[in-house]
């Protein structure tokens, strides 16, 4: 390591790993993905994965995603609840290209992605 | 990124309660289910909650689970990793609200009243991974005294924060950083005292061993501040887990080219070495601990000339303890004005204290200075356990002295402390109930200088002695009320006489306790009498013919076999066989017998 840059270059890098390890903050968006069994058989684990690679790609750091239990709509899993701006908003039927798009749209621009909430399809 | 972090407590205490074994298991069952990439599993250092150990915490919900043991890992993963279900009976009680929901950590009483900046890592980061402390503003702190600020910006912004030295003393950091800046040498050297040897402080090892790196930039900016490049960090080797750590951190930090030649480009060179201390408490004395350093035998020096004139090897050198330097990388990042605007007029900042003795949350607490001593026993620290009254708090062990009960509301600070006889030392606190003897205390901490006063002042080494010899003839019931007054004046003649700062404190628990118990050392003497029923020679348990129903139970547990009396009658120990083990009282159902 020769210069600060660098260091920062690593710091920023680093971030990504260690983000969430902490309460997620008022100010945060926080990300649950439905993962109990009809979750999971639905296919939310790649959708969790696909969060959690945009996250990091983006260097999103006010983002806290995990995991939580069913709420009891199994037909419509997997389902993704964003709380952002004091709201929730429910994502149902989600894929991986869907949770990315959620990403940018939603968290990065703050436009919720209609067509996915629950009650539009 | 992670969904999830599991953080496992690493620190001596933990490690001790098996703590490493269930980071294994929990590390192998992730693995077993395909979670590496979405679980993260670390060893951090202390909570600070060591009473509750092993500790582990999972976020992001924040859960606290407290006291795990290996059969529980499963569970965990089982319920709270892989369905999303908080384990609930492992949770720490106070983080479960009414409602049943989880609090915030900081919001128990526990962490409420905390203000962590030397700690702010530890529990925190891995303090294996030098990248988790860059993660965290970690040295950038040194990167911004290397590019932007001269070595007198440095000190300027040390002095004005109003830093003073974390061992006990007190001296302010700046200060002695400006001197060691204005010595002329060819060669300077920093030197960190990790020898923390008070009984009951563990301080300057949970930062070791929770955040080596930050103790690994602090030098590093000292360096800078007062032209040296050679480090040496002297630590006991009792304490492996933190010599380990610290060499890893070392390790890591040259392969970062952060320590070495030309650091961030800027042609400043620094290094660093370890130096393991043998354990001898004089050698957390500075010059004790430099002449250690240069390889001969750990005694201390007269001063002047003071190490920032002539220290390590003759050179200008400044020694600070590791807490003082686990302030600095802070300091810098934020300002002189953030850290002045914590604790009192002339002790800035926070302290940590290490919570020990007759106290409920036993651990680690670090407060803004001013903090009163009832915030940190009773809101803190949870009080007395079983219900017993508070009597007297030891602070800066064998160097520091006693703080009575009424004087609980004082503020801590420095002065304070030293103003009602005791002192700050590296800030472990000790608590005692109405079941400790205020004699039998100050002659434990004597006996801990007679063993460790290396023996090169005559003061010293025949004084404190003396001393303790005394101190047996009180707590033996065969000293008069003029060996009281005799201990009083040896105390001021080894004071004023002691080469070094082990000798001139020594007497600080007998003249503290002299000072506010009198009365226990009077009952001793003149009644023969010890009103805490502490001291074995003037003891004497008895059996109450009332309460006694003749249950047998004392007589057949008794190792000596004092206890005579037939069944369902009235028993009765021969005093001069009982050996006052408590044995009987211990087992006593009726609370028939008594100490008197």
């Amino acid at each position: 390591m020769k210069s600060l840059e660098e260091l920062k270059a690593l710091r920023d890098k680093m971030r990504s790993q260690t983000d969430n390890r902490a309460v997620a903050g008022s100010d945060e968006t926080v990300i649950k993905v439905g993962m109990a069994t009809c979750g999971i058989a639905a296919g939310a684990r790649p959708v969790l994965t696909a969060l959690l690679d945009e996250a990091e790609k983006r260097q999103l750091h006010n983002v806290s995603i995990s995991q939580t239990g069913c709420i009891g709509l199994c037909r419509l899993e997997p389902i993704v609840e964003v709380f952002k701006g004091g709201q929730k908003y429910t994502y149902v039927l989600m894929t991986p290209d869907k949770a990315k798009k959620v990403m940018a749209e939603h968290v990065v621009n703050g436009n919720p992605v209609k067509e996915y909430l629950i009650g539009e399809n | 990124m992670f969904r999830s972090h599991i953080l496992v407590c690493g620190g001596t205490g933990c490690t001790s309660g098996n703590s490493m074994k269930i980071y294994d298991a929990l590390v192998a069952r992730i693995q077993k289910e395909g979670l590496e990439n979405e679980v993260h599993v670390t060893k951090t250092g202390c909570f600070g909650l060591c009473a509750l150990g092993p500790i582990m915490i999972v976020y992001p919900e924040g859960a606290f689970y407290s006291q795990v043991k290996l059969e529980d890992v499963d569970e965990i993963i089982d319920e709270h990793i892989i369905k999303g279900r908080i384990v609930t009976r492992l949770l720490y009680k106070e983080t479960v609200g009414e409602d049943g929901n989880i609090k915030a950590l900081n919001d128990t009483n526990f962490y409420k009243k905390q203000h962590r900046v030397a700690l702010r890592n530890c529990g925190v980061i891995n303090p294996e991974k030098i990248e988790e402390y860059i993660a965290y503003d970690g040295y950038e702190a040194l990167g911004k005294v290397l590019t932007e600020m001269t070595p007198q910006d440095v000190i300027d912004v040390i002095s004005k924060s109003g830093l003073r030295g974390r061992g006990g003393a007190g001296f302010p950091t700046g200060r002695k950083w400006q001197f060691a800046k204005n010595s002329v040498g060819d060669k300077k050297y920093v030197c960190c005292n990790a020898d923390e040897g008070d009984p009951g402080a563990f301080m300057d090892r949970s930062i070791l061993e929770g955040d080596p790196h930050a103790v690994i930039e602090a030098m590093a900016i000292a360096a800078y501040a007062i032209g040296a490049d050679q480090g040496y960090i002297y630590v006991r080797a009792e304490y492996p887990i933190a010599v380990q750590r610290l060499t890893i951190a070392i390790k890591q930090a040259r392969e970062y080219g952060l320590l070495g030649k030309d650091i961030f480009g800027t042609g400043f060179n620094f290094d660093l070495d370890i130096r393991l201390g043998a354990g001898a408490f004089v050698c957390g004395e500075e010059t004790a601990l430099m002449t250690s350093i240069e390889g001969h035998r750990g005694e201390p020096r007269p001063r002047p000339p003071f190490p920032a004139v002539k220290g390590l090897f003759g050179k200008p050198t400044i020694l600070n303890n590791v807490e003082t330097y686990a302030n600095v990388p802070q300091i810098i990042l934020k300002g002189a004005d953030w850290f002045a605007s914590m604790g009192t007029e002339k002790s800035r900042g926070t302290k940590v204290f290490a919570l020990g003795g007759k106290i409920h949350n036993t651990g680690l607490v670090e407060i803004p200075m001013g903090t009163t001593m009832r915030e940190i026993i009773y809101d803190i620290g949870g009080g007395c356990p079983n219900g017993k009254k508070f009597k007297a708090a030891q602070t800066g062990g064998p160097s520091g002295g006693c703080i009575p009960a009424h004087l609980i509301d004082t503020p801590i600070d420095y002065d304070n402390l030293i103003a009602i006889g005791s002192m700050m030392g590296s800030g472990g606190l000790i608590v005692m109930d109405e079941d400790n003897c205020m004699v039998d205390i100050a002659k434990f901490f004597l006996e801990f200088t007679v063993d460790e006063s290396c023996g090169k002042c005559t003061a010293c080494r025949i004084g404190t002695k003396r001393l303790y010899e005394m101190l047996c003839k009180v707590t033996d019931g065969t000293a008069t009320m003029e060996d009281l007054d005799k201990m009083e004046e040896l105390c001021y003649y080894i004071k004023e006489n002691s080469l070094c700062g082990l000798g001139q404190t020594a007497p600080n628990p007998v003249l503290s306790t002299l000072h506010y118990f009198r009365d226990e050392y009077e009952a001793h003497v003149k009644e023969k009498r010890c009103p805490a029923g502490v001291c074995k020679k003037l003891l004497r348990y008895q059996i109450v013919a009332d309460k006694c129903k003749g249950c047998t139970l004392c007589a057949r547990n008794c190792p000596v076999g004092a206890i005579s009396g037939t069944v369902k009658e009235p028993h009765v120990i021969d005093t001069d066989k009982c050996i006052k083990c408590g044995v009987c009282m211990e087992k006593c159902r009726f609370g028939a017998v008594i100490k008197a």
